[in-house]
C-alpha cells in the first residue's frame, strides 16, 4: 500500500515536471504508457485467473499439507517444484512459510520454496518467452530453478550453525 | 493482413482464454474452490491495477525523455559496475511481481541497456524488492533473510552471466526485433 503510494507519488510528481518541460513529449509519453499496458493486459488477466485457480487448489492449507511433514532430499525437491509451479504474493507465502516452520518442515525446505517461488515462474513462462524469447525464457527459468536448490543449500547449512 | 491481426489477437489472448475455461472448469466441479478462486482473482486484480498504471507511466516518460545514448553510457555493454549496481538498484526498488518487470526490461533493452543488465534487472526484482524483503525479515527472522538475499545476488549476477554467453546471435537478434 505504502510502496503504491510512493510510486503514484514519483509518477504525478514526473508527469508535472515533464508537463512543464515539454507538453508534447508528455502527451507521447502517457500514449506510450496506455499503449503498452493494453497491450499486456489480456496476458495479465490471463496469469491473474491461473493465480486464483492455483491458489484455491494449492491454498495455505493444501500446501501445509504437502509441505509439511515434507523432509529431505524429497521434501527440498518438492517445495521447489511447489515454489515454481505457484505465483504467491509474498504477504501470504511468508506467513505461510513461517506457519511450516513452527510445524517443523525444515529450513532448507522453505529456502527452496520461498527462492524458486520468487525466481522461477512457469504461469508466467508464456508471457516471457512473448516478451522476450524462448530460449532465454527456458533458459532464465531452468537456471533460477536450479540455484534454488542451491539455496537450499546453504539456508539449511547456515541455519544449522 | 487480417489473418495477420488475427495471430497477434490468438496470441495475446489465449492465455486468457484457457485460464477462464480452466475457472470454469474448476466452479462446476467444485464450488467452495470456485468462490475461493474468484476472491483470490478479484483481490490480485485490485491489486495489479493499483500498483501498475504508475509503473507505466514512468516507463513512458522514460522511454520519452532518455535518450539512447545516456542510457548506453548507464546500462550498455560497456555501462561496467555502474550499469550492474543500477540494474540492482532499480530491481529492488520496483514494486509488483516479476511479469511486471517483462515489459518494462524491454523498454531497457530498446534504448540500448546490456542484455546482462537487464537480466540483472529481472533477478533483482524478482529476489531483492525491498518492501518485500521488510516482510519476509518480519516473517521469517533476519538469518534466514539475510542468507536468502546473499546467495541470490550472487545467482543473479551468476545466471546473468551464463545466459549473457550462452545467449548467441540469434537469439540476441530476435530478443532484439520484439523490443522495437
Amino acid at each position: 500500500m505504502i510502496t503504491a503510494l510512493i510510486f503514484y507519488g514519483l509518477a504525478a510528481a514526473l508527469l508535472v515536471v515533464s508537463f512543464i518541460k515539454d507538453r508534447e513529449k508528455t502527451i507521447k509519453a502517457l500514449k506510450k504508457a496506455g499503449k503498452s499496458f493494453l497491450n499486456i493486459l489480456p496476458q495479465f488477466l490471463g496469469i491473474i485467473v491461473f493465480v486464483g485457480i492455483l491458489l484455491a487448489v494449492l491454498d495455505p492449507q493444501t500446501i501445509s499439507r504437502i509441505l509439511g511433514k515434507s523432509s529431505g532430499v524429497f521434501g527440498v525437491l518438492l517445495a521447489s517444484v511447489v515454489g515454481a509451479i505457484t505465483l504467491i504474493p509474498g504477504f501470504i507465502a511468508f506467513p505461510t512459510a513461517a506457519l511450516l516452520l513452527k510445524g517443523g518442515a525444515g529450513y532448507m525446505q522453505m529456502g527452496a520454496f520461498v527462492s524458486s517461488l520468487m525466481m522461477v515462474g512457469v504461469v508466467t513462462l508464456p508471457a516471457e518467452i512473448g516478451y522476450f524469447n524462448r530460449r532465454m525464457a527456458l533458459l532464465r527459468n531452468t537456471l533460477a530453478y536450479a540455484f534454488s536448490l542451491l539455496v537450499a543449500l546453504v539456508i539449511g547449512l547456515v541455519m544449522a550453525l | 493482413m487480417e489473418l495477420k491481426n488475427l495471430k497477434n489477437a490468438m496470441k495475446q489472448w489465449w492465455i486468457l482464454f484457457v485460464a477462464v475455461l480452466l475457472a470454469l472448469g474448476l466452479w462446476l466441479f467444485d464450488r467452495g474452490r470456485g468462490a475461493q478462486m474468484v476472491d483470490v482473482t478479484l483481490y490480485s486484480l485490485k491489486e495489479m491495477l493499483l500498483v501498475l498504471p504508475p509503473i507505466f507511466i514512468i516507463l513512458g516518460l522514460l522511454d520519452v525523455w532518455v535518450p539512447r545514448e545516456q542510457m548506453i553510457r548507464f546500462m550498455g555493454e560497456d555501462s561496467g559496475l555502474k550499469g550492474i549496481m543500477l540494474a540492482i538498484l532499480l530491481g529492488s526498488a520496483a514494486a509488483g511481481p516479476l511479469y511486471a518487470a517483462f515489459p518494462v526490461a524491454q523498454v531497457f533493452l530498446k534504448k540500448g541497456a546490456s542484455l546482462r543488465n537487464v537480466l540483472i534487472l529481472l533477478g533483482a526484482w524478482s529476489t531483492t524488492k525491498i518492501p518485500m524483503l521488510m516482510f519476509e525479515l518480519s516473517n521469517l527472522g533476519a538469518r534466514f533473510t539475510v542468507t536468502r538475499l546473499v546467495v541470490d545476488i550472487a545467482g543473479i549476477l551468476l545466471i546473468a552471466w551464463i545466459m549473457d554467453r550462452i545467449l548467441g546471435q540469434k537469439d540476441r537478434a530476435e530478443i532484439m526485433e520484439k523490443a522495437q
